[in-house]
């Protein structure tokens, strides 16, 4: 009998550790899509070797489409990531800033011809200034929340209604395209490398992300200043500039996007390019089980959130759902998130299991 | 000592308000009255006016002395932004409008329904002859139009037809988006393929153009047996069709013909296609239409990597002026709808000739 109850609650509580580690949520996520997709059809997971019609090999299939195309949204949600914890708010204005960032690299490809046989100046010139303008949009956001105090999410409004026209002004209202082959590898392939080059992209951000959240101070104070935005005054942390800085940070992946989806199709469409993205990519960070008030966040999670997301778009895609009713099933997954995440709820689950509750307390 | 605080700051503010006040009422009573009404309409005007080019607004300024012979036009467009088409058309208005044809102009630019409509409020107050509308919005436009007509100014619609009864306007100039379908799926008909499997990208749901042309291929498609391999909206997005593309060619299924309702959504698909190293255009296994014929889109067809694009003829502009001639010279228009002529282009047919007078 004691045996077999020590058995119970051991098992019980490894189940409570592993629910309450912040990559269950994402990871729960993902293994459910992915063995859902298993057992409507194995095919999903086929990857094969193919050639393109340039005659480069690529691979190609579901698992390869969800690498690629979700890797937009692996870099936003680095960004978004910060901001939410820095800010307590979200940043809504991303889709438009990608706009405007994918506006200006080709004004400064193309200079004023629309169709140029060369480039103006080289790619990653034209990169840098893009991720200048991107970050000054950024500081411009942090600025009116981090000074000026408005709500994230009415401060941003403001890119997010006049951000498309701007970008559209930038390139007076022309559609410039670029013939220049080598301007498509960053959205596409680099020949002779089968891998899609976004991914690359994405795991460099990722891997710096990493880098910089280890060996500096920008975790602890980011959360520093989201737990408590005045003791964190008080220990000398200045909170108007970390704030500004994730919005900045936001911004530099901004100008990342913008470069990718830009040279995907070597065009831009103003109106619909990385048009809904942001809610995507605050999905990705609710998803990856941060509090979307701000505090402690797990990078990971967001990262594996983003494509938690994009898995299912592929999936749904897959299986024929209307495009146009994707947000709806998103939505269900935000309901479902915030429901879980509420206290109230917190303390019905809590007690639901006594036995894992009592050891806590002990 | 926090209420001696708030009440010496309320006694501040009292004797604040009533310096001000005396102030006030030292100058002339009627004054500050008669400024304000003064101020805000110049303040309303000056804002409308933005929008508009600064010719519009220095030729207004000489309307009086030459409108014996020039005619006032308001103009009223949705955003120049919003796709190639929007911006070929307002282009094409102010070209033919322009002061050299003859015409003092007035334009407002919006993609708010109420706003277009204030702006409408406006030029006929400014005693336009003629206002010509393209709504954001089907709806909300009886009264102004009826304003128009108490007022003596003629309305013609183009581009998007209102809500309202059809006495309130004089005629509307407008794309038969059915007709486009139509046109296009005539073509694939003529085409004589073994097998119909077709890949169907739709437009955003419930726009007219995705409405008309999407009508056409699903009717022919249950009357002649085609297959619709897959019929999604891929919201006008290229990167939207690629993924879609994308998906049915991982899932492989076959198709031989791609049904894009814009040029945007023919090329994403086409960049599923390249690369899968599935070969498509003139000859090839794969046939692919698109609409809307921007430039680089027939230019694509000109190479033979397309093989058909549906014109949505945006050069309304000579049509209206057409009209409005008519109407000036007492003729009575013959229809309430009069529908842009619209031509479908073969690939293997098209010149560069037509590349540079019909692309947009």
């Amino acid at each position: 009998m004691g045996n077999n109850d020590a058995k119970k609650s051991g098992g019980s509580s490894f189940f409570a550790e592993l629910t309450r580690n912040q990559l269950f949520i994402p990871m729960a996520a993902l293994l459910l899509l992915l063995v859902f997709n298993l057992i409507m059809d194995p095919g999903f997971f086929k990857i094969t070797l193919g050639y393109n019609s340039a005659g480069y090999p690529v691979l190609s299939g579901f698992l390869i489409t969800i690498l690629d195309s979700g890797s937009e949204l692996a870099i936003l949600a680095i960004g978004m990531t910060l901001v939410t914890a820095a800010t307590g708010g979200q940043d809504i204005s991303v889709g438009a800033a990608i706009a405007i960032s994918g506006s200006v690299l080709l004004r400064m490809l193309c200079g004023t011809n629309t169709r140029p046989e060369t480039l103006v100046m080289p790619v990653i010139l034209a990169f840098l200034i893009t991720c200048v303008v991107a970050m000054l949009f950024g500081a411009f956001n942090g600025t009116l929340v981090a000074v000026f105090g408005i709500q994230p999410m009415i401060a941003t409004l403001i890119l997010y209604t006049a951000g498309r026209s701007i970008a559209a002004w930038v390139n007076n209202n022309e559609l410039p395209i670029i013939t220049e082959p080598s301007f498509a590898y960053y959205g596409n392939y680099i020949p002779g490398c089968p891998i899609p080059t976004p991914f690359f992209i994405a795991m460099i951000c990722v891997v710096v992300i990493a880098l910089i959240l280890k060996f500096t101070t920008l975790r602890l104070y980011t959360q520093a200043v989201g737990i408590n935005e005045y003791s964190a005054k008080l220990n000398g942390l200045n909170p108007v500039f970390i704030k500004i800085l994730s919005f900045v940070i936001l911004g530099l992946c901004v100008a990342v996007v913008g470069l990718i989806k830009v040279s995907r199709f070597s065009t831009i469409n103003y109106s619909v390019i990385a048009k809904d993205i942001e809610m995507d990519a605050i999905l990705a960070v609710a998803l990856g089980g941060n509090a979307l008030s701000g505090g402690k966040f797990n990078m990971t999670a967001s990262i594996i959130g983003a494509y938690v997301i994009q898995c299912l778009t592929t999936t749904l895609y897959k299986f024929d759902v209307q495009a146009d009713a994707l947000p709806a099933y998103k939505a269900v997954v935000v309901i479902v998130l915030v429901v879980l995440s509420a206290p109230i709820v917190r303390e019905k689950l809590a007690k639901l299991m006594p036995k894992s509750g009592n050891r806590e307390v002990a | 000592m926090k209420k001696k605080l708030v009440s010496a700051l309320v006694c501040a503010a009292m004797v604040a308000t009533m310096v001000v006040g005396c102030g006030g009422g030292d100058t002339q009573t009627d004054a500050p009255a008669a400024d304000a009404g003064t101020e805000a309409p110049a303040d309303s005007a000056a804002e409308d006016a933005t929008p508009a080019d600064d010719a519009a607004t220095d030729a207004e300024d000489a309307a009086p002395a030459a409108s014996g012979e020039m005619l006032s036009i308001g103009i009223i467009n949705n955003d120049p932004n919003e796709s190639g088409y929007r911006t070929a058309n307002v282009r094409n208005l102010e070209e033919t409008f322009s002061e050299e044809n003859g015409y003092v102009t007035q334009t407002f630019y919006g993609k708010e329904n109420d706003k277009q409509v204030e702006a409408a409020q406006k030029m006929i107050q400014d005693g336009v002859d003629y206002l010509l509308i393209s709504a954001a919005d089907v709806a909300g436009w009886d009264t102004v139009l009826q304003d128009a007509q108490d007022a003596g100014v003629r309305v013609l619609l183009y581009d998007r037809i209102v809500n309202a009864d059809e006495s309130l306007y004089e005629a509307g100039v407008v794309s038969d988006m059915a007709k486009e379908g139509e046109t296009a799926v005539a073509w694939l008909e003529k085409q004589g393929l073994e097998k119909y499997e077709i890949i169907h990208l739709q437009g955003l749901m419930g726009a007219a153009a995705q409405v008309g042309r999407s009508e056409a291929l699903t009717a022919a498609a249950a009357e002649k047996g085609w297959t619709l391999v897959t019929q999604q909206t891929a919201e006008w997005n290229a990167e939207k069709a690629q993924q879609i593309v994308q998906s049915v060619i991982d899932s492989g299924k076959t198709f031989n013909v791609i049904y894009a309702e814009n040029d945007d959504m023919a090329k994403g698909a086409v960049a599923a296609l390249d690369k899968a190293n599935i070969s498509h255009g003139v000859g090839k296994d794969v046939i692919v239409m698109g609409f809307d014929c921007n430039k680089w889109a027939l230019e694509e067809l000109k190479a033979g990597n397309w093989n058909y694009d549906g014109q949505c003829n945006p050069f309304q502009g000579e049509m209206l002026a057409e009209l409005i001639q008519k109407i000036e010279s007492g003729e009575t228009l013959p229809e309430k709808l009069i529908y842009m002529e619209e031509k479908g282009f073969d690939a293997t047919e098209i010149t560069q000739e037509e590349i540079d007078q019909f692309g947009i």
